[in-house]
């Protein structure tokens, strides 16, 4: 067929934005710097396996979380009326057309020594508590952060869910415990799953969320990656070594991820 | 278990509002530098230097440069790019989609870093000039790309696929069938990837990080301006965003509302 | 009136994916008449439609459109208008501009736009329809919209694909009405396709019957299924029972272990022959020793007759008869010379004609699914 042809720009722009660029990361990943071929930068990202850890546990630890914040709500929005269930997934969504780079900064005055909660902890004569620069203040901004992309598929799912399962499954005898352990939670999986990557990902690649509210001392992937090509450490073949290490986890994670989705039907939610 | 449930909405949007509230009374705070956590006495001052740096300023003009050309290329491109590959086999269709769906589940630092591995070679190879605008746009069209596709590719899908060979059979060429009949249907599709890449290029980061070299963008911007720590200019610049943007959503939402009521009552209205 | 060929398919060979649809395909059409391409889903009937139409590139062949070779034509340049299985209106446009759409890409004034838009509805009995959106009219509505929209474009040929297929039964049958007196009235050429028997007996002056790519009988309703030219075409027309035969001499078959009168001749001493009787030629009589007999094994009430399967010999016969039968009978089968059909043995022998695993649900079943295996 002639339309074909329609997509070849595309065919040439994905061959050199996307293949060749993923292309250079594994060039620059396995050579030094004179350009010869090495193992040294992917035995070098082994001293960093702390890092990575970090990253896991607290991305992981986000997504969890905003799993347990987020179903709820969720569940709460798509039993509400029609008009309402509008209102409130605009609520949902309102803050995350604003930058994240905001988002966070705004945390970071909550958060501080001095800042808006210690002050009114003080106020209330109670002792001031060390927030910023912690691992939790890190945790709380990728909830803060990405929670909406939890909530949306969620909310998306839930709201296809046939009616008449529900009221089958009650016919059958079922309570609402019953109902939703074994018939709502279940077919809201490709909910949890999207959302569950979807939190994910950004959460256990984020620098600026780790710089921004963990201080120097939680250093997670994406600083390290940020300090291989843009900072002190200035290293672009070990750089893309981490980042062809981080790739690999993410791809390895969706796949585990997709090995829960029986149907393979996860459909990608609601992406704003 | 309603009020329950209420008590949970309640504060988990106070969750999701609250620093947002609070960015926004601390924008007009008088208080000079030192204290973010005291609110003492309504000024616009910030404001004003706001409005008075040239560096925000040109931050501004280059963002919206870079996300209008984005989504316009990104659109065209992207739109050519699903009629072509919804007329592939299935089995080329599925190799380029899973390419397509690539830099959205790749983590953006990756994409960032790649492209930038890419301009550095690219510049060193032509011997150009170093990161800036042109390195940019370009990023920016690429991670558009993807979701300009993934909005028109359903539209094709639900159209009667004998559509543009019935618009032949009464004459069309095939261009003219395109224009006449196929773009009608699927422009639904084209407008919201063209929203999309336009918010997702203002918005975007991590991409414009890592390939923006000296060029600043609004997002970029903002960045240097939180390494700055104590920079209550930022609680001004966030209050006028979400300021606009509230606006928007709400003339947009008026829009569809007035729209549903239209058709609800169509014979009456005006 | 003297017939003249306006479509002349010739030595046409299609393959997708390396299947061949159709194989050395000879087709002529004659102008000004009914003619529908019969046959099962996967026949090639709807790609024989698709390269008259100009959607479809012959791997080799050509197309001759009132002696003038139109192969490498493009759809646009060609005069003649297909109808598609699901009307494919533009949703974008209402009833007006839909019919209006051929003219106004061919510039026509839109004074005669109106008058000829007018005129189309009218035929259709949509006039009033003008404003309405095209989306929200009925199955019946949007078929006759399609109708208007393809006959404003004043072609030479109308082809239409399976157009009937997604109308329920009552209105199916006031279409067929329908779009045979359009065909009297404008007089144009329609080629009609469709895998429904019935449809095409009533509605058409000439039935192409096709199977795996090829023609396996061109005649005119009352010949095909009179006179089925192998077994294939005697099951897909209608109702038959085949039995495998020898034919002695002339005029004389013999099948069933019996010596049947008939009135064919001309074919080889003692050559295999199939026979087909039809379900409705068949007389039960007692029985005795002049007739074939059987046992009653399946009675089914059809309304103005009985459907009765009699088991003879281990082969199972259909039977239609106004009389009441009770299983487990034995009944005697009376059949006329002129009612005894012989056909020389083909490909199909023995594949079809047997009632042994007949259920009314299975010819449901076979029904095939429009369109299925034939897309480009």
């Amino acid at each position: 067929m002639k339309s074909k042809s329609a997509s070849l720009p595309y065919l040439v722009w994905m061959v050199i934005f996307i293949i060749v660029p993923t292309a250079l990361v594994f060039v620059f990943a396995f050579t030094d710097k004179s350009g010869r071929f090495t193992l040294q930068n992917l035995q070098g990202v082994g001293q960093y396996s702390n890092v990575f850890l970090r990253s896991i546990w607290l991305g992981a630890l986000a997504t969890v979380i905003s799993l347990v914040l987020g179903y709820p709500l969720a569940y709460i929005i798509s039993k509400a009326r029609a008009s309402r269930q509008n209102v409130l997934i605009m609520l949902v969504m309102l803050p995350m057309w604003m930058n994240f780079l905001l988002r966070t900064y705004a945390w970071m005055t909550l958060l501080e020594d001095s800042g808006i909660i210690n002050h009114v902890l003080n106020l209330l004569g109670l002792p001031s508590v060390h927030m910023i620069n912690t691992q939790g203040a890190v945790v709380l901004g990728m909830v803060y952060n990405y929670i909406p992309y939890m909530i949306l598929p969620l909310y998306s799912v839930l709201t296809k869910i046939d009616r008449s399962v529900v009221e089958a499954a009650q016919d059958l005898g079922a309570d609402s415990r019953k109902v939703f352990l074994r018939v709502t939670f279940p077919m809201s999986m490709p909910g949890v799953i999207s959302g569950v990557t979807m939190v994910f990902v950004p959460a256990v690649s984020t620098f600026i969320i780790s710089k921004m509210l963990g201080g120097g001392s939680n250093l997670l992937i994406g600083d390290l990656i940020d300090m291989q090509f843009l900072g002190s450490a200035y290293n672009p073949n070990l750089g893309s070594a981490i980042s062809l290490v981080l790739m690999v986890l993410i791809l390895i994670c969706m796949g585990i991820m997709n090995q829960f989705d029986e149907n393979g039907a996860t459909e990608g939610g609601v992406m704003v | 278990m309603k009020t329950l449930s209420r008590i949970y909405l309640f504060l988990i949007f106070l969750f999701l509002y609250a620093p947002i509230v609070v960015l926004v009374i601390f924008s007009f705070n008088d208080s000079a530098v030192a204290s973010r956590s005291v609110f003492s006495g309504f000024s616009l001052r910030w404001y004003s230097t706001l409005f008075q740096d040239g560096m925000l300023l040109s931050a501004l003009r280059n963002t919206l440069i870079i996300a209008v050309v984005a989504a316009i290329v990104s659109t065209v491109l992207g739109t050519a790019a699903a009629i072509g590959i919804s007329g592939m086999n299935k089995w080329m269709r599925r190799t380029v989609m899973n390419v397509t769906n690539f830099p959205m589940v790749n983590p953006d630092i990756v994409t960032g870093v790649s492209l930038m591995l890419l301009f550095v070679a690219g510049t060193r190879m032509l011997g150009g000039a170093s990161l800036g605008m042109a390195s940019l746009i370009l990023a920016h069209i690429t991670f558009c790309l993807p979701y300009v596709i993934l909005s028109v590719m359903p539209k094709l899908r639900q159209m009667d696929p004998n559509l543009s060979e019935a618009a032949r059979d009464l004459g069309c060429p095939p261009l003219a069938a395109f224009f006449r009949v196929v773009l009608p249907e699927i422009a639904p599709g084209i407008v919201t990837g063209l929203i999309m890449s336009f918010t997702l290029s203002i918005d975007d980061f991590v991409v414009s990080y890592f390939t923006s070299g000296t060029t600043q963008t609004l997002p970029i911007f903002i960045y240097s301006m939180t390494r700055k720590r104590v920079s209550p200019e930022i609680n001004a610049l966030s209050t006028c965003l979400f300021g606009i943007i509230l606006v928007l959503l709400l003339v947009i939402n008026m829009r569809t509302a007035k729209d549903t009521k239209r058709i609800q009552t169509s014979a009456k209205e005006v | 009136m003297e017939k003249v060929s306006i479509v002349n398919l010739q030595n046409i060979a299609v393959s997708f994916d390396g299947e061949a649809v159709l194989k050395d395909f000879n087709l002529s059409i004659d102008d000004g008449e009914f003619v529908t391409l019969l046959g099962p889903s996967g026949c090639g009937k709807t790609t024989t439609l698709r390269i008259i139409g100009g959607f479809v590139r012959p791997d080799s062949g050509d197309v001759f459109f009132n002696g003038r070779k139109i192969t490498d034509l493009p759809p646009h340049k060609r005069s003649v208008n297909t109808i598609f299985q699901k009307y494919a209106l533009f949703p974008h446009l209402n009833v007006y501009d839909n019919v209006a759409f051929g003219m106004r890409v061919h510039k026509k004034s839109e004074r005669e736009i109106r008058a000829k838009v007018g005129e189309m509805l009218d035929m259709v009995n949509l006039k009033g329809f003008e404003n309405r959106n095209v989306n929200l009219l009925s199955g019946g509505q949007q078929q006759r919209v399609a109708i208007a929209r393809a006959l404003a474009n004043e072609p030479k040929v109308l082809l239409l694909d399976e157009p009937l297929g997604a109308l329920d039964l009552k209105l199916r049958k006031d279409m067929q009405v329908e779009l045979k007196k359009i065909q009297q009235q404008t007089g144009i050429t329609f080629l009609f396709v469709t895998h429904d028997q019935e449809e095409a007996l009533s509605m058409s002056d000439e039935v192409v019957v096709m199977d795996r790519g090829a023609i396996q009988q061109i005649g005119t309703p009352l010949d095909i299924y009179n006179e089925p030219k192998n077994a294939f075409v005697a099951d897909f027309i209608g109702e038959s029972n085949i039995i495998d035969g020898i034919m002695r001499e002339d005029f004389l078959a013999e099948f069933s272990g019996r010596k049947f009168r008939c009135v064919d001749k001309g074919f080889q001493p003692n050559e295999p022959i199939d026979v087909v009787i039809r379900p409705e030629d068949v007389d039960l009589v007692p029985p005795d020793e002049e007739h074939l007999t059987g046992v009653v094994q399946n009675v089914n009430f059809k309304g103005v007759f009985y459907e009765i399967i009699v088991d003879v010999q281990g082969f199972k016969w259909m039977v239609q008869t106004t009389d009441c039968e009770k299983t487990g009978e034995r009944i005697g089968l009376s059949i006329q010379p002129d009612e005894i059909h012989i056909m020389h043995k083909s490909e199909y022998s023995g594949t079809f004609g047997d009632y042994s695993t007949f259920s009314d649900e299975m010819d449901e079943d076979s029904s095939p699914l429009p369109g299925n295996g034939e897309e480009a």
